[in-house]
Protein backbone atom coordinates (compact mmCIF):
# COMPACT_ATOMS: atom_id res chain seq x y z
CA UNK A 1 0.00 0.00 0.00
CA UNK A 2 1.05 3.86 -0.31
CA UNK A 3 0.62 6.53 2.00
CA UNK A 4 0.82 9.85 2.07
CA UNK A 5 2.45 11.60 4.77
CA UNK A 6 1.73 14.44 5.65
CA UNK A 7 3.90 17.11 7.42
CA UNK A 8 1.93 19.72 9.27
CA UNK A 9 2.70 23.71 8.88
CA UNK A 10 4.51 25.11 11.65
CA UNK A 11 4.76 28.89 13.39
CA UNK A 12 8.61 28.52 11.61
CA UNK A 13 7.20 27.06 8.45
CA UNK A 14 4.89 30.01 7.88
CA UNK A 15 7.12 32.53 8.47
CA UNK A 16 9.57 31.13 5.96
CA UNK A 17 12.38 30.17 8.49
CA UNK A 18 14.57 27.98 6.59
CA UNK A 19 15.75 24.66 8.30
CA UNK A 20 19.41 24.93 10.23
CA UNK A 21 22.30 22.86 8.66
CA UNK A 22 21.86 20.18 11.44
CA UNK A 23 18.00 19.95 11.03
CA UNK A 24 18.98 19.42 7.41
CA UNK A 25 21.53 16.82 7.98
CA UNK A 26 19.46 14.85 10.74
CA UNK A 27 16.42 14.81 8.22
CA UNK A 28 18.87 13.99 4.97
CA UNK A 29 19.77 11.06 6.85
CA UNK A 30 16.54 10.19 7.77
CA UNK A 31 15.53 10.45 4.22
CA UNK A 32 18.30 8.32 3.29
CA UNK A 33 17.40 5.27 5.69
CA UNK A 34 13.63 5.41 3.41
CA UNK A 35 15.51 5.74 0.50
CA UNK A 36 17.81 2.57 1.72
CA UNK A 37 14.19 0.49 3.02
CA UNK A 38 13.22 0.74 -0.28
CA UNK A 39 10.09 2.72 0.86
CA UNK A 40 10.27 6.63 -0.13
CA UNK A 41 9.08 7.38 -3.81
CA UNK A 42 8.56 10.92 -3.25
CA UNK A 43 8.70 13.64 -1.11
CA UNK A 44 9.07 17.36 -1.08
CA UNK A 45 8.54 20.03 0.41
CA UNK A 46 6.31 23.50 -0.03
CA UNK A 47 6.62 26.95 0.41
CA UNK A 48 5.11 28.27 3.03
CA UNK A 49 0.85 29.39 2.49
CA UNK A 50 1.80 32.97 2.07
CA UNK A 51 2.36 31.97 -1.61
CA UNK A 52 -0.10 29.94 -1.89
CA UNK A 53 -3.59 30.48 -3.48
CA UNK A 54 -7.06 28.93 -2.71
CA UNK A 55 -9.99 29.00 -5.17
CA UNK A 56 -13.54 29.36 -3.71
CA UNK A 57 -16.43 27.62 -5.76
CA UNK A 58 -19.70 28.84 -4.84
CA UNK A 59 -22.57 28.26 -7.48
CA UNK A 60 -20.98 29.55 -10.93
CA UNK A 61 -18.23 32.08 -8.80
CA UNK A 62 -14.81 31.52 -8.27
CA UNK A 63 -13.21 33.25 -5.87
CA UNK A 64 -9.15 33.55 -5.74
CA UNK A 65 -8.06 34.12 -2.39
CA UNK A 66 -4.47 35.07 -1.72
CA UNK A 67 -2.41 33.38 1.53
CA UNK A 68 -1.70 33.33 3.90
CA UNK A 69 -3.51 31.50 5.28
CA UNK A 70 -5.09 31.25 8.96
CA UNK A 71 -5.32 27.73 10.59
CA UNK A 72 -1.27 26.93 10.72
CA UNK A 73 -1.91 23.39 11.92
CA UNK A 74 -4.37 22.64 9.46
CA UNK A 75 -1.34 23.56 6.57
CA UNK A 76 0.47 21.07 4.60
CA UNK A 77 4.52 22.11 4.98
CA UNK A 78 5.61 19.06 2.90
CA UNK A 79 4.77 15.62 2.08
CA UNK A 80 6.25 12.48 1.70
CA UNK A 81 5.05 9.40 -0.59
CA UNK A 82 5.88 5.70 0.77
CA UNK A 83 5.62 2.46 0.05
CA UNK A 84 4.87 -0.14 3.28
CA UNK A 85 3.04 -3.01 3.98
CA UNK A 86 0.69 -1.64 6.32
CA UNK A 87 -0.42 1.49 8.42
CA UNK A 88 1.50 -0.47 11.04
CA UNK A 89 4.71 0.03 8.73
CA UNK A 90 4.14 3.38 8.49
CA UNK A 91 3.26 4.76 11.76
CA UNK A 92 7.00 3.22 12.89
CA UNK A 93 8.79 4.75 10.29
CA UNK A 94 7.30 8.12 11.16
CA UNK A 95 7.81 7.29 14.80
CA UNK A 96 12.02 7.61 13.56
CA UNK A 97 11.77 10.81 12.09
CA UNK A 98 13.31 13.91 13.55
CA UNK A 99 10.93 15.92 13.90
CA UNK A 100 10.43 18.62 16.73
CA UNK A 101 8.52 19.50 20.13
CA UNK A 102 5.07 20.04 19.03
CA UNK A 103 5.54 19.08 15.29
CA UNK A 104 2.17 16.78 14.44
CA UNK A 105 2.38 14.62 11.27
CA UNK A 106 -0.55 12.57 9.67
CA UNK A 107 -0.60 9.76 7.74
CA UNK A 108 -3.23 8.99 5.27
CA UNK A 109 -3.53 5.84 2.90
CA UNK A 110 -3.72 5.98 -0.52
CA UNK A 111 -6.88 4.92 -2.48
CA UNK A 112 -5.96 2.23 -4.45
CA UNK A 113 -7.44 0.01 -6.79
CA UNK A 114 -7.80 -3.86 -6.41
CA UNK A 115 -7.72 -4.71 -10.24
CA UNK A 116 -4.39 -5.78 -10.42
CA UNK A 117 -3.15 -8.33 -13.02
CA UNK A 118 -4.31 -10.53 -15.52
CA UNK A 119 -3.52 -14.01 -16.62
CA UNK A 120 -5.00 -13.14 -20.31
CA UNK A 121 -2.83 -11.77 -22.31
CA UNK A 122 -3.26 -10.86 -25.65
CA UNK A 123 -0.43 -9.96 -28.18
CA UNK A 124 0.61 -6.74 -27.44
CA UNK A 125 0.87 -7.48 -23.72
CA UNK A 126 1.85 -10.97 -24.03
CA UNK A 127 4.68 -9.62 -25.65
CA UNK A 128 6.74 -8.28 -22.75
CA UNK A 129 5.43 -11.11 -20.53
CA UNK A 130 6.90 -13.81 -22.76
CA UNK A 131 9.89 -12.20 -22.98
CA UNK A 132 10.32 -11.77 -19.19
CA UNK A 133 9.76 -14.94 -18.44
CA UNK A 134 12.20 -16.22 -21.31
CA UNK A 135 15.06 -13.46 -20.13
CA UNK A 136 14.73 -14.86 -16.50
CA UNK A 137 15.01 -18.46 -17.48
CA UNK A 138 18.05 -17.90 -20.11
CA UNK A 139 19.66 -15.64 -17.30
CA UNK A 140 19.09 -18.41 -14.99
CA UNK A 141 21.06 -20.74 -17.14
CA UNK B 1 7.46 5.72 25.86
CA UNK B 2 3.94 6.28 26.64
CA UNK B 3 2.17 3.84 24.73
CA UNK B 4 1.79 0.41 25.16
CA UNK B 5 3.00 -1.54 21.92
CA UNK B 6 0.67 -4.24 20.27
CA UNK B 7 1.80 -7.50 18.76
CA UNK B 8 0.82 -6.04 15.40
CA UNK B 9 3.55 -2.93 16.05
CA UNK B 10 6.59 -5.22 17.40
CA UNK B 11 5.39 -7.29 14.61
CA UNK B 12 6.32 -4.79 12.23
CA UNK B 13 9.39 -3.75 13.72
CA UNK B 14 10.17 -7.11 12.83
CA UNK B 15 9.42 -6.66 9.39
CA UNK B 16 11.69 -3.72 9.10
CA UNK B 17 14.28 -4.90 11.07
CA UNK B 18 14.59 -8.54 10.77
CA UNK B 19 17.01 -8.84 7.78
CA UNK B 20 19.68 -6.39 9.25
CA UNK B 21 19.38 -8.28 12.47
CA UNK B 22 19.75 -12.02 10.16
CA UNK B 23 22.65 -10.56 8.26
CA UNK B 24 24.09 -9.35 11.22
CA UNK B 25 24.12 -12.26 13.31
CA UNK B 26 24.67 -14.47 10.08
CA UNK B 27 28.57 -12.69 9.88
CA UNK B 28 28.95 -13.84 13.91
CA UNK B 29 27.30 -17.81 13.73
CA UNK B 30 28.37 -18.13 9.50
CA UNK B 31 24.75 -20.40 9.54
CA UNK B 32 21.49 -18.81 8.36
CA UNK B 33 19.48 -21.29 11.01
CA UNK B 34 20.65 -20.47 13.76
CA UNK B 35 21.18 -16.95 12.56
CA UNK B 36 17.48 -17.10 12.15
CA UNK B 37 16.56 -18.77 15.19
CA UNK B 38 18.98 -16.22 17.32
CA UNK B 39 16.40 -13.15 15.76
CA UNK B 40 13.07 -14.49 16.85
CA UNK B 41 14.46 -15.22 20.04
CA UNK B 42 15.33 -11.94 20.50
CA UNK B 43 12.00 -11.16 19.26
CA UNK B 44 10.03 -12.80 21.79
CA UNK B 45 11.93 -10.96 24.33
CA UNK B 46 10.79 -7.86 22.60
CA UNK B 47 7.27 -9.37 22.70
CA UNK B 48 7.53 -10.27 26.70
CA UNK B 49 9.61 -7.00 27.37
CA UNK B 50 8.58 -4.05 25.06
CA UNK B 51 4.94 -4.27 26.25
CA UNK B 52 6.48 -3.39 29.97
CA UNK B 53 8.98 -1.44 29.44
CA UNK B 54 7.50 0.34 25.84
CA UNK B 55 9.30 0.22 22.65
CA UNK B 56 13.10 1.33 23.36
CA UNK B 57 14.40 4.66 21.37
CA UNK B 58 16.43 2.14 18.51
CA UNK B 59 14.55 -1.08 18.15
CA UNK B 60 16.72 -2.42 15.67
CA UNK B 61 19.96 -1.97 18.59
CA UNK B 62 17.82 -3.39 21.33
CA UNK B 63 16.95 -6.93 19.04
CA UNK B 64 20.31 -6.78 17.84
CA UNK B 65 22.44 -6.92 21.45
CA UNK B 66 19.78 -9.06 22.68
CA UNK B 67 20.54 -11.58 19.90
CA UNK B 68 24.41 -11.34 19.85
CA UNK B 69 24.51 -11.83 23.35
CA UNK B 70 22.57 -14.70 23.05
CA UNK B 71 25.18 -15.58 19.72
CA UNK B 72 28.20 -14.96 22.08
CA UNK B 73 26.80 -17.28 24.90
CA UNK B 74 25.97 -19.87 21.85
CA UNK B 75 29.25 -19.99 20.42
CA UNK B 76 31.42 -20.21 23.52
CA UNK B 77 29.92 -23.19 24.21
CA UNK B 78 30.01 -24.61 21.17
CA UNK B 79 33.38 -23.91 21.80
CA UNK B 80 33.84 -21.89 18.69
CA UNK B 81 35.30 -18.60 20.97
CA UNK B 82 37.88 -18.63 23.40
CA UNK B 83 36.59 -16.81 26.61
CA UNK B 84 39.50 -14.72 26.06
CA UNK B 85 37.92 -13.58 23.00
CA UNK B 86 34.53 -13.34 24.51
CA UNK B 87 36.17 -11.41 27.26
CA UNK B 88 37.47 -8.36 24.50
CA UNK B 89 33.85 -8.71 22.60
CA UNK B 90 31.72 -8.26 25.78
CA UNK B 91 33.51 -4.80 27.05
CA UNK B 92 33.06 -3.99 30.47
CA UNK B 93 29.33 -4.16 31.37
CA UNK B 94 28.47 -7.33 29.61
CA UNK B 95 27.59 -5.22 26.27
CA UNK B 96 29.51 -6.55 23.47
CA UNK B 97 32.38 -3.88 22.57
CA UNK B 98 31.76 -3.84 18.98
CA UNK B 99 28.39 -3.25 19.15
CA UNK B 100 28.40 0.08 17.11
CA UNK B 101 30.68 -1.23 14.82
CA UNK B 102 28.24 -4.92 14.58
CA UNK B 103 25.55 -1.96 14.13
CA UNK B 104 26.56 0.92 11.99
CA UNK B 105 29.85 -0.26 9.90
CA UNK B 106 28.59 -3.07 7.76
CA UNK B 107 25.00 -2.93 7.69
CA UNK B 108 24.58 -2.92 4.61
CA UNK B 109 27.07 -5.57 3.44
CA UNK B 110 25.34 -7.60 5.83
CA UNK B 111 22.08 -7.12 3.88
CA UNK B 112 23.75 -7.52 0.71
CA UNK B 113 25.41 -10.47 2.13
CA UNK B 114 22.08 -11.97 3.32
CA UNK B 115 20.82 -11.61 -0.29
CA UNK B 116 23.74 -13.53 -2.20
CA UNK B 117 23.44 -16.12 0.63
CA UNK B 118 19.35 -16.30 -0.22
CA UNK B 119 20.15 -16.27 -4.00
CA UNK B 120 23.23 -18.74 -3.77
CA UNK B 121 23.67 -20.78 -6.86
CA UNK B 122 23.40 -24.14 -4.83
CA UNK B 123 20.04 -23.68 -4.28
CA UNK B 124 17.17 -24.51 -6.39
CA UNK B 125 15.24 -21.54 -7.66
CA UNK B 126 12.06 -22.40 -5.54
CA UNK B 127 14.50 -22.21 -2.44
CA UNK B 128 16.14 -18.84 -3.49
CA UNK B 129 12.34 -17.39 -3.62
CA UNK B 130 11.17 -18.87 -0.59
CA UNK B 131 14.36 -17.91 0.74
CA UNK B 132 15.03 -14.29 -0.43
CA UNK B 133 11.00 -13.54 0.87
CA UNK B 134 11.06 -15.12 4.28
CA UNK B 135 15.05 -13.46 4.95
CA UNK B 136 15.09 -10.27 3.34
CA UNK B 137 11.07 -9.86 2.87
CA UNK B 138 10.30 -10.73 6.58
CA UNK B 139 7.23 -12.99 5.27
CA UNK B 140 6.42 -15.60 6.83
CA UNK B 141 6.13 -18.91 5.64
CA UNK B 142 2.43 -19.01 5.95
CA UNK B 143 2.36 -15.53 3.71
CA UNK B 144 4.78 -16.93 1.33
CA UNK B 145 2.47 -20.30 0.85
CA UNK B 146 -0.42 -17.79 -0.14
CA UNK B 147 1.17 -15.57 -2.10
CA UNK B 148 2.26 -18.67 -4.42
CA UNK B 149 -1.13 -20.76 -3.86
CA UNK B 150 1.51 -23.49 -2.18
CA UNK B 151 0.90 -25.01 0.37
CA UNK B 152 2.32 -24.31 3.78
CA UNK B 153 4.17 -27.42 4.43
CA UNK B 154 5.70 -27.56 1.07
CA UNK B 155 7.29 -23.82 1.40
CA UNK B 156 8.23 -24.72 4.99
CA UNK B 157 10.38 -28.08 4.06
CA UNK B 158 11.77 -26.09 1.22
CA UNK B 159 13.15 -23.24 3.53
CA UNK B 160 14.41 -25.88 6.13
CA UNK B 161 16.35 -28.07 2.75
CA UNK B 162 17.27 -24.64 1.54
CA UNK B 163 18.96 -23.64 5.21
CA UNK B 164 20.27 -27.27 5.14
CA UNK B 165 22.15 -27.06 1.44
CA UNK B 166 23.74 -24.11 2.34
CA UNK B 167 25.18 -25.42 5.28
CA UNK B 168 26.18 -28.72 3.87
CA UNK B 169 27.96 -26.52 0.55
CA UNK B 170 29.64 -24.78 3.39
CA UNK B 171 28.65 -21.82 1.87
CA UNK B 172 30.62 -18.62 2.84
CA UNK B 173 29.44 -15.91 3.81
CA UNK B 174 31.22 -12.86 2.17
CA UNK B 175 30.99 -10.10 -0.35
CA UNK B 176 32.78 -11.37 -3.65
CA UNK B 177 34.14 -8.67 -5.36
CA UNK B 178 34.08 -7.22 -9.50
CA UNK B 179 32.91 -10.04 -11.77
CA UNK B 180 32.24 -12.33 -9.25
CA UNK B 181 30.01 -10.10 -7.45
CA UNK B 182 27.81 -9.49 -10.70
CA UNK B 183 27.57 -12.88 -11.52
CA UNK B 184 25.70 -13.49 -8.16
CA UNK B 185 23.95 -10.16 -8.23
CA UNK B 186 22.40 -11.68 -11.38
CA UNK B 187 21.07 -14.52 -9.31
CA UNK B 188 19.60 -11.74 -6.77
CA UNK B 189 18.20 -10.30 -9.87
CA UNK B 190 16.53 -13.58 -11.30
CA UNK B 191 14.64 -14.07 -7.82
CA UNK B 192 13.87 -11.07 -8.26
CA UNK B 193 12.17 -10.68 -10.87
CA UNK B 194 10.37 -14.10 -10.52
CA UNK B 195 8.78 -12.61 -7.43
CA UNK B 196 7.45 -9.95 -9.46
CA UNK B 197 6.15 -11.58 -11.89
CA UNK B 198 4.54 -14.01 -9.84
CA UNK B 199 2.45 -10.91 -8.85
CA UNK B 200 2.17 -9.08 -11.85
CA UNK B 201 0.53 -12.32 -13.98
CA UNK B 202 -1.46 -13.06 -10.84
CA UNK B 203 -5.01 -13.52 -12.30
CA UNK B 204 -7.50 -10.80 -11.43
CA UNK B 205 -9.46 -10.76 -7.89
CA UNK B 206 -7.06 -13.01 -6.13
CA UNK B 207 -5.63 -12.53 -2.75
CA UNK B 208 -4.16 -9.73 -1.79
CA UNK B 209 -0.84 -11.47 -1.45
CA UNK B 210 -0.66 -12.00 -5.30
CA UNK B 211 -0.53 -8.56 -6.15
CA UNK B 212 1.64 -8.01 -2.66
CA UNK B 213 4.49 -9.64 -4.15
CA UNK B 214 4.81 -6.71 -6.59
CA UNK B 215 5.13 -4.56 -4.24
CA UNK B 216 7.57 -6.74 -2.38
CA UNK B 217 9.99 -7.25 -5.36
CA UNK B 218 10.13 -3.48 -5.97
CA UNK B 219 11.36 -2.87 -2.55
CA UNK B 220 13.93 -5.70 -2.60
CA UNK B 221 14.74 -3.92 -6.17
CA UNK B 222 15.05 -0.42 -4.81
CA UNK B 223 17.08 -2.08 -1.81
CA UNK B 224 19.44 -3.44 -3.46
CA UNK B 225 20.00 -0.60 -5.86
CA UNK B 226 21.07 1.04 -2.80
CA UNK B 227 23.46 -1.83 -1.58
CA UNK B 228 25.18 -2.24 -5.27
CA UNK B 229 24.35 0.76 -6.98
CA UNK B 230 27.91 0.34 -9.00
CA UNK B 231 25.89 -2.47 -10.60
CA UNK B 232 24.24 -1.39 -14.38
CA UNK B 233 21.62 -4.07 -14.22
CA UNK B 234 20.50 -4.24 -10.97
CA UNK B 235 19.38 -0.11 -12.03
CA UNK B 236 17.34 -1.65 -15.29
CA UNK B 237 15.87 -4.24 -13.63
CA UNK B 238 14.50 -1.69 -11.20
CA UNK B 239 13.37 0.37 -13.74
CA UNK B 240 11.69 -2.21 -15.41
CA UNK B 241 9.85 -2.91 -12.61
CA UNK B 242 8.80 0.46 -11.86
CA UNK B 243 7.78 1.26 -15.29
CA UNK B 244 5.56 -2.50 -15.79
CA UNK B 245 4.04 -1.47 -12.49
CA UNK B 246 3.33 2.30 -13.44
CA UNK B 247 0.43 0.37 -15.74
CA UNK B 248 -0.88 -1.72 -13.30
CA UNK B 249 -3.96 0.43 -12.59
CA UNK B 250 -4.30 0.39 -16.39
CA UNK B 251 -4.20 -3.50 -17.28
CA UNK B 252 -7.85 -4.48 -16.26
CA UNK B 253 -11.29 -2.51 -16.35
CA UNK B 254 -13.75 -2.67 -13.89
CA UNK B 255 -14.90 -6.41 -14.46
CA UNK B 256 -11.25 -7.32 -13.82
CA UNK B 257 -11.36 -8.17 -17.53
CA UNK B 258 -7.87 -7.51 -19.01
CA UNK B 259 -7.29 -4.72 -21.18
CA UNK B 260 -4.32 -4.53 -24.12
CA UNK B 261 -1.41 -2.09 -24.21
CA UNK B 262 -2.84 -0.36 -27.22
CA UNK B 263 -6.00 -0.12 -25.07
CA UNK B 264 -5.06 1.20 -22.02
CA UNK B 265 -6.29 4.51 -21.02
CA UNK B 266 -2.87 6.38 -20.41
CA UNK B 267 -3.86 8.36 -17.76
CA UNK B 268 -4.36 5.63 -15.81
CA UNK B 269 -0.69 5.24 -16.06
CA UNK B 270 1.32 5.75 -12.93
CA UNK B 271 3.20 8.97 -13.34
CA UNK B 272 5.56 8.47 -10.19
CA UNK B 273 6.44 4.85 -10.80
CA UNK B 274 6.80 6.11 -14.62
CA UNK B 275 9.50 9.13 -13.49
CA UNK B 276 11.28 6.67 -10.67
CA UNK B 277 11.85 4.09 -13.73
CA UNK B 278 13.22 6.38 -16.38
CA UNK B 279 15.52 7.93 -13.97
CA UNK B 280 16.73 4.52 -12.44
CA UNK B 281 17.02 3.53 -16.78
CA UNK B 282 19.11 6.87 -16.62
CA UNK B 283 21.51 5.66 -13.83
CA UNK B 284 22.09 2.32 -15.65
CA UNK B 285 22.79 3.90 -19.11
CA UNK B 286 25.57 5.87 -16.69
CA UNK B 287 27.00 2.96 -15.58
CA UNK B 288 27.43 0.87 -19.17
CA UNK B 289 27.41 1.35 -22.26
CA UNK B 290 25.78 -1.84 -23.68
CA UNK B 291 22.95 -1.88 -22.18
CA UNK B 292 22.05 -5.76 -20.51
CA UNK B 293 19.02 -7.48 -20.75
CA UNK B 294 17.25 -5.55 -17.90
CA UNK B 295 18.21 -2.42 -19.03
CA UNK B 296 16.88 -3.36 -22.50
CA UNK B 297 13.87 -4.19 -21.92
CA UNK B 298 13.61 -0.99 -19.50
CA UNK B 299 14.36 0.67 -22.26
CA UNK B 300 11.70 -0.71 -24.55
CA UNK B 301 9.25 -0.06 -21.47
CA UNK B 302 10.47 3.43 -21.59
CA UNK B 303 9.35 3.70 -24.94
CA UNK B 304 5.66 3.00 -23.85
CA UNK B 305 5.72 5.27 -21.15
CA UNK B 306 6.81 7.97 -23.43
CA UNK B 307 4.35 7.66 -25.95
CA UNK B 308 0.60 9.48 -25.22
CA UNK B 309 -0.81 7.08 -27.72
CA UNK B 310 -0.38 3.54 -29.41
CA UNK B 311 0.65 5.47 -32.78
CA UNK B 312 2.70 8.24 -31.00
CA UNK B 313 4.87 5.42 -30.22
CA UNK B 314 8.29 5.01 -31.44
CA UNK B 315 8.42 1.73 -32.70
CA UNK B 316 11.36 1.89 -34.96
CA UNK B 317 13.37 2.58 -31.79
CA UNK B 318 11.83 -0.47 -30.01
CA UNK B 319 13.03 -2.04 -32.85
CA UNK B 320 16.36 -1.08 -32.83
CA UNK B 321 16.84 -2.23 -29.20
CA UNK B 322 15.06 -5.48 -29.93
CA UNK B 323 18.03 -5.80 -32.12
CA UNK B 324 20.28 -5.63 -29.23
CA UNK B 325 18.14 -7.94 -26.72
CA UNK B 326 17.95 -10.39 -29.29
CA UNK B 327 21.98 -10.53 -29.35
CA UNK B 328 22.37 -10.58 -25.78
CA UNK B 329 19.75 -13.12 -25.18
CA UNK B 330 19.52 -15.42 -28.75
CA UNK B 331 16.27 -16.64 -27.81
CA UNK B 332 13.52 -17.23 -30.27
CA UNK B 333 10.89 -15.77 -28.04
CA UNK B 334 12.66 -12.64 -27.96
CA UNK B 335 12.65 -12.62 -32.07
CA UNK B 336 8.93 -13.27 -31.93
CA UNK B 337 8.21 -10.13 -29.64
CA UNK B 338 10.61 -8.47 -31.78
CA UNK B 339 8.27 -9.71 -34.99
CA UNK B 340 5.26 -8.12 -33.54
CA UNK B 341 7.44 -4.93 -33.08
CA UNK B 342 8.67 -5.21 -36.79
CA UNK B 343 5.01 -5.02 -37.55
CA UNK B 344 4.16 -2.28 -36.01
CA UNK B 345 7.10 -0.06 -36.85
CA UNK B 346 6.95 -1.60 -40.63
CA UNK B 347 3.95 -2.97 -41.43
CA UNK B 348 2.36 -6.37 -40.83
CA UNK B 349 4.02 -7.66 -44.32
CA UNK B 350 6.96 -7.57 -42.15
CA UNK B 351 6.46 -8.93 -39.37
CA UNK B 352 4.49 -11.99 -40.85
CA UNK B 353 8.16 -13.07 -42.69
CA UNK B 354 10.20 -12.82 -39.27
CA UNK B 355 7.27 -14.73 -38.17
CA UNK B 356 7.13 -17.72 -40.91
CA UNK B 357 11.09 -17.75 -40.66
CA UNK B 358 10.40 -18.13 -36.79
CA UNK B 359 8.18 -21.41 -37.32
CA UNK B 360 10.80 -23.28 -38.27
CA UNK B 361 12.34 -22.60 -35.13
CA UNK B 362 12.33 -25.98 -33.32
CA UNK B 363 12.05 -24.14 -29.59
CA UNK B 364 8.54 -22.45 -31.12
CA UNK B 365 6.97 -25.48 -32.69
CA UNK B 366 4.02 -25.79 -30.93
CA UNK B 367 4.34 -22.48 -28.99
CA UNK B 368 0.54 -20.97 -28.93
CA UNK B 369 1.88 -17.43 -28.79
CA UNK B 370 3.17 -17.69 -32.50
CA UNK B 371 0.43 -18.25 -33.84
CA UNK B 372 -1.47 -15.51 -32.43
CA UNK B 373 1.03 -13.25 -33.05
CA UNK B 374 0.91 -14.49 -37.24
CA UNK B 375 -3.21 -14.49 -36.47
CA UNK B 376 -3.30 -11.04 -35.13
CA UNK B 377 -0.69 -10.26 -38.69
CA UNK B 378 -2.63 -11.94 -40.77
CA UNK B 379 -5.84 -10.43 -39.61
CA UNK B 380 -4.12 -6.86 -40.19
CA UNK B 381 -3.52 -8.22 -44.20
CA UNK B 382 -7.05 -9.22 -44.63
CA UNK B 383 -6.19 -12.42 -44.82
CA UNK B 384 -8.95 -13.68 -42.68
CA UNK B 385 -9.01 -17.20 -43.60
CA UNK B 386 -5.51 -17.86 -42.90
CA UNK B 387 -6.30 -15.79 -39.69
CA UNK B 388 -8.73 -17.54 -38.30
CA UNK B 389 -6.36 -20.88 -38.78
CA UNK B 390 -4.04 -19.43 -37.00
CA UNK B 391 -5.94 -17.92 -34.01
CA UNK B 392 -7.75 -21.29 -33.72
CA UNK B 393 -4.43 -23.19 -33.57
CA UNK B 394 -3.43 -20.96 -30.79
CA UNK B 395 -6.47 -21.81 -28.47
CA UNK B 396 -6.29 -25.13 -29.66
CA UNK B 397 -2.19 -25.20 -28.58
CA UNK B 398 -2.28 -23.00 -24.85
CA UNK B 399 -3.22 -24.75 -21.81
CA UNK B 400 -4.32 -21.12 -20.62
CA UNK B 401 -8.16 -21.11 -20.45
CA UNK B 402 -8.58 -17.32 -20.90
CA UNK B 403 -5.80 -17.26 -23.33
CA UNK B 404 -7.92 -19.93 -25.30
CA UNK B 405 -11.01 -18.03 -24.95
CA UNK B 406 -9.97 -15.16 -26.16
CA UNK B 407 -7.99 -16.57 -29.51
CA UNK B 408 -11.35 -18.29 -30.33
CA UNK B 409 -12.81 -14.69 -29.93
CA UNK B 410 -10.68 -13.54 -32.70
CA UNK B 411 -11.42 -16.72 -34.65
CA UNK B 412 -14.91 -16.20 -34.63
CA UNK B 413 -14.19 -12.17 -35.50
CA UNK B 414 -12.27 -13.66 -38.64
CA UNK B 415 -15.06 -15.32 -40.46
CA UNK B 416 -16.04 -13.22 -44.19
CA UNK B 417 -16.53 -9.96 -43.58
CA UNK B 418 -18.69 -8.88 -46.43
Amino acid sequence: MRVLVIVKASRASEAGVMPTEAQLTEMGNYNEELVKAGIMLDGQGLHASSKGKRVRFSGKQRTVIDGPFAETKELIAGYWLWQVRSMDEAIEWLKRAPFEEGDEVEVRPIMELEDFGAELTPELRAQEQRLAAEVASRKGG
Amino acid sequence: MGDTPTREAIATVWRIESARLIGGLVRLVQDVDTAEELAQEALLRALEAWPESGVPHNPGAWLMATAKHRALDLLRRRGMLDRKHAEIERGPQGVPADLDAVLDDAVGDDVLRLMLVACHPVLSRDARVALTLRLLGGLATAEIARAFLQPETTVAQRIVRAKRTLAEAHVPFDVPQGEALHGRIESILEVIYLVFNEGYTATAGTDWMRPALCDEALRLGRILAGLAPHDPEVHGLVALMELQASRQRARTGPTGEPITLADQNRARWDPVLIRRGLAALARADQLAAPRGPYALQAAIAACHARAATIDATDWPRIVAIYDALVEVTQSPIVELNRAVAVGMAFGPEEGLELCEKLAEEPALRNYPHLESVRGDLLYKLRRFEAARIAFERAAELTENLRERDLWLGRARNCEPQN
